[in-house]
């Protein structure tokens, strides 16, 4: 790797996107290499050597590529850019960006900067002369869209270095020098503000990785009461097509409490990525009152996008994720759907001839999305008292609506939130689908989790939560038997076991994301709601026979409908809420 | 007409299978288009100096020492305003007796459009079919396919949805069409005098099966031309696309692929989605919208087509034979539009998705006092009411053959609850209430 001339091949056999090549020379396993096709220059990347033969992944399509064309090989991975400037950018999974493309159809070999080289950043100062840094380092920090962006040793640079010269506050470009830094055998490097990483490579410059304690919170009732997922927790969310995946994505990205999203639309329908494109800039960080593209980067592979980016495009955005951790930062990352990238990745091994393992998936998919998931997580940085998260939460589409596919066994495997999503429920239309009795959330038993519960939503909230999961629990039971033994068949106590838990499934689970008010609830709301629930989940009501049962129930969740719909503590919020304290007087024993 | 002078011939084949012939040939561009013996074929793979080619009309009687001749392109369509009103094959040769169309020279199977410089679908196509437009919308732009079993009327809905729809262009892209539906979709539009509105692309259960795997190619870049080159609102009719994705896993097979799922290739889903995400609103106006028909065995939704279709469309459209009403309707429950809410309550009146949702629900609760009914129990007041409300809501809105405009519809379904419910059991948000409720 250390020779100066690049290795070259040419092009010896070519099957769809995987394409041979004979070099002249070493070539290094995930090494770019790009195909000269006429005026084009196609990228691709070695996943595989036999011999001189190099096989390739073309990121492009091959359509017109002959026998003997050139290949010239980069002598690295595949990279991003990390600088300022990513933020409210919409790339492609190469982390070309998509704005500087020319036209309305993409062009095959086009790669454009995912940075703007013009534009001046106001760097601020961190480090003084003198000080001792590592890789990571923060060094200054630009403000990008209010968000403080620090500039850091590059993670590239291993060992020790002392700052020799620091640029003073000012304006400059991200290819500016602001730094000089020394090693321990006293040779200089210039920093600038941009750096590079291989993106299958984690960025490790941080000091520990505790277990996630905190709620993040995501403003969706059924994720922050019933199975919190936690500041750099991991989730995922299996589903069929049409329980809703998608809008509980976007109904997640758009309220969750976090600094920083990036969402990787991975092999997804293109108009549900323009519907970020085209909302984000209008809607408000209900935090900030910023609007929500300023804190959010689109990495966009559609389904139809070359296949080979779509592999590449999770973990370009798990990366610029980890570069925005190391800047002490709330990251959330979004990915939809991991299963398309599986098909990737069984799209590759297939044309490889590689013995296939269950579903024809390659056989190390389970280690590959589990080494994927450990990257996520909460961190201690190595700047004093510093901490970052990165949350990450992907959605899977099992083949057939089948939880027992080798890419949902495989995530469950990985991630500690399971959010499945019915197609009952979303049959029933009871959106959002998330089942409540099968998902569940492992950070719920973690003492640290529920330590952090009890200071900031009181020291009976895990017991009320828990609580709510047995009424939903008893109640389906209860349903059960009443459709086995019939109506007038079971105890009248049956039906009001059932309808309590309709209760708790119409007012707390229910969510309308469609809706202003309803689509987000603070977790101070939820606290409320849920104990207004559970009061009347508690009493003891009086029933003449068992269709009153549901005449009163349905009057009863009418009301909480009407109340979730209003603005919290308003007028109209108090009305209903007496309403409902008046005609439970009605029934009470 | 395709060969060229001073071109090189090929004679001698060195593997021959059912679908592909091999032969040693230099000079060759990947996908490029060759004649072997006077056959189509494409190459799909270069290795060294051996080529392998598929033939798309199949091998039989091809000797060894078949000409073939390479035409240095890829599968191409000659677009012109002239192909309004013609019929053509899956080569994109006319089939109507018609001349050749003249005008420019295109590649099919084009780059896909930046997403970014994609519009949100915002236009509400109404197609009067109650079941659609108030239950499941359609929004220009979007791509949506009938689940249907081989037994349903989809054709005929289809084609009532494409006239009613005010496309600018219709496309229709036939894919194992028998000969009896092709006249029928041929009738239909002369009949409606829409004739020159309409190109069609069309391999006939007749034509070899492998061909159709050019049909969508075809169809979507005579879309993309009115589309793009003309800013006009088109749309594809894809039929049926089972039969588009049973010619892969020929093909995959014969090529010695592993396959995955149901016999299917592995790159069934990326494969399908090339061609679905061909529907897109252009910013300049045009836009192209895809309705496809993927038949079902059995109604088995979880087989490998319709499961890998579900997750790239837009949506589904179920149609069932409702037994109560006699006549076959639009499944509320199965059937999805997931563009809907770009129009519905904006595009139509703002009581329109509570209106929606709550029949649903309350089609739901019939649907559980009917299973209660059969397992022998008996039924309450509230149960009765939904049965009855059912039948009306079915035989009033869901079945296929109405044709109503979108205000009516609502109307049509707020006297429906007025006349068998309470609020309370309507649960729609007040000030829609107050508004619409019938007394």
């Amino acid at each position: 790797m250390e020779k100066n001339n690049k290795t070259t091949g040419k092009v010896v056999g070519i099957v769809s996107n995987l394409v041979i090549v004979e070099v002249d020379g070493p070539v290094s396993q995930n090494e770019i290499g790009f195909i000269v096709h006429g005026k084009e220059r196609l990228m691709a990347e070695v996943i595989k050597v036999v011999g001189v033969n190099v096989y390739i992944q073309v990121f492009e399509s091959t359509r017109g590529v002959r026998i003997g064309s050139k290949v010239e090989f980069e002598k690295h991975m595949l990279e991003v850019t990390l600088g300022p400037g990513i933020l409210s950018r919409n790339y492609d999974g190469l982390q070309n960006d998509l704005d500087k493309m020319e036209g309305v159809f993409l062009t095959r070999g086009e790669y454009t900067d995912p940075l703007n080289r013009e534009v001046k950043w106001d760097f601020k100062p961190i480090a003084a002369k003198g000080d001792r840094v590592t890789a990571g380092s923060w060094l200054g920090e630009v403000m990008e869209n209010s968000i403080p962006h620090k500039i850091m040793v590059p993670f590239k640079m291993e060992g020790r270095y002392t700052v020799k010269k620091i640029v003073e506050k000012g304006e400059y470009t991200v290819d500016d020098t602001v730094a000089v830094v020394e090693d321990e055998e006293g040779n200089e490097t210039s920093l600038t503000m941009v750096q590079k990483w291989p993106v299958k490579v984690p960025i490790k410059a941080f000091k520990h990785k505790p277990r996630p304690f905190r709620l993040l919170e995501t403003g969706v009732r059924c994720i922050d009461t019933l199975n919190p997922i936690t500041e750099g927790g991991t989730g995922f969310i299996p589903g069929a097509f049409g329980t809703g995946k998608t809008v509980l994505q976007h109904a997640i990205s758009k309220q969750a409490e976090a600094d920083v999203v990036i969402i990787a639309a991975c092999g997804e329908r293109a108009n549900e990525v323009v519907e970020i494109f085209t909302e984000f800039p209008e809607l408000e960080d209900p935090r900030t009152g910023r609007k929500l593209i300023e804190r959010t980067t689109i990495i966009a592979n559609t389904s139809n996008m070359p296949v080979a980016a779509r592999e590449a495009s999770v973990y370009t955005a798990m990366t610029l994720g980890e570069y925005y951790r190391s800047m002490g930062l709330k990251v959330l990352l979004m990915a939809d759907s991991t299963s398309r990238w599986a098909q990737a990745l069984r799209e590759m091994s297939n044309r490889l001839e590689e013995l296939p393992g269950p579903d024809a998936y390659p056989m190390d998919l389970s280690a590959v999305i589990s080494n994927f998931y450990s990257r996520a997580g909460f961190v201690y940085l190595n700047e004093k008292d510093a901490t970052g998260s990165i949350s990450f939460i992907g959605t899977v589409s099992p083949a057939g609506g089948n939880l027992k596919e080798p890419v949902t066994e495989s995530t469950r495997k990985a991630a500690r939130c399971f959010y499945g999503l019915s197609q009952d429920r979303a049959d029933s239309k009871r959106y959002p689908a998330i089942d409540p009795i099968d998902s569940y959330s492992k950070y719920l038993e973690y003492p640290e989790v529920q330590k952090n519960l009890a200071e900031n939503q009181g020291d009976e909230w895990l017991g009320n939560v828990l609580k709510a999961r047995d009424i939903l629990l008893r109640g389906k039971e209860a349903m059960e038997q009443i459709n086995i033994l019939g109506d007038d068949g079971v105890p009248i106590a049956f039906h009001d076991r059932f309808w309590k838990s309709e209760l708790i499934d119409f007012v707390i689970l229910q969510q309308d994301a469609f809706d202003k008010i309803d689509a987000t609830t603070s977790l101070e709301r939820q606290k409320y709601m849920l104990l207004s629930v559970l009061d009347v989940a508690d009493s003891e009501f009086e029933f003449k026979e068992f269709e009153g049962v549901s005449t009163f129930f349905k009057e009863i969740i009418n009301l909480y409908k009407q109340m979730n719909y209003s603005e919290f503590e308003s007028d109209e919020f108090k009305k209903y809420e007496s309403e409902i304290q008046e005609l439970m007087k009605t029934k009470m024993k | 007409m395709e060969s060229q002078a001073f071109q090189k011939i090929y004679t001698k084949l060195t593997n021959i299978t059912k679908a592909t012939v091999s032969l040693k040939a230099a000079d060759v561009g990947y996908d490029e288009m060759a004649l072997v013996h006077g056959r189509k074929a494409q190459v799909v793979k270069l290795m060294g100096d051996q080529v392998t080619l598929q033939v798309f009309a199949g091998t039989e009687g091809i000797p060894t020492n078949a000409e073939v001749t390479f035409m240095g392109r890829p599968p191409q369509l000659k677009v012109s305003e002239d192909l309004g009103g013609r019929f053509f094959n899956a080569y994109g040769d006319p089939i109507d007796g018609g001349p050749d169309v003249e005008g420019e020279i295109r590649d099919t199977g084009s780059p896909s459009v930046n997403p970014v410089r994609r519009k949100q679908p915002s236009q509400f196509i109404a197609t009067g079919i109650a079941g659609i437009d108030l239950n499941n919308s359609l929004v220009s732009g979007q791509k949506i396919p009938f689940f249907a079993d081989p037994d349903q009327p989809y054709n005929q809905v289809m084609a009532s949805v494409a006239l009613r729809a005010k496309a600018d262009k219709i496309i229709l892209g036939g894919m194992g069409l028998t000969n009896d539906d092709y006249l029928y979709f041929k009738n239909v539009f002369e009949n409606a005098g829409a004739l020159d509105r309409i190109v069609c692309f069309v391999n006939t259960t007749e034509d070899p099966p492998v061909e159709r795997l050019l049909v969508p190619d075809m169809a979507l870049t005579a879309a993309e031309y009115f589309a793009v080159d003309h800013n006009q609102n088109v749309l594809v009719l894809l039929t049926d696309m089972t039969l588009f994705a049973d010619a892969l896993s020929i093909v995959s097979n014969r090529m010695d692929q592993i396959p995955s799922k149901d016999s299917m290739p592995g790159s069934l889903y990326s494969d399908l989605a090339r061609i679905y995400e061909k529907a897109v609103q252009f910013p300049s106006g045009g836009s192209i919208t895809i309705v496809a028909v993927t038949t079902l065995s059995g109604g088995d939704i979880t087989h490998a087509i319709p499961d890998n279709t579900g997750y790239i469309t837009e949506g589904q459209l179920f149609l069932r034979r409702d037994t109560e009403i006699g006549k076959v309707i639009v499944d509320p429950f199965r059937s999805l539009s997931r563009l809907k809410q770009l129009v519905i309550g904006t595009q139509t009146r703002s009581d329109h998705p509570q209106v929606m949702n709550a029949a649903v629900r309350l089609y739901a609760d019939a649907a559980s006092a009917r299973t209660k009914l059969e397992n022998g129990f008996d039924l309450t007041d509230y149960d009765e009411r939904t049965l009855d409300f059912a039948k009306e809501y079915s035989e009033q809105l869901l079945a296929i053959d109405v044709n109503l405009d979108t205000d009516t519809m609502l109307d049509i379904a707020w006297d429906l609850f007025a006349k068998y419910f309470t609020k309370a059991e309507v649960r729609i948000k007040q000030e829609f209430v107050d508004k619409h409720w019938k007394k």
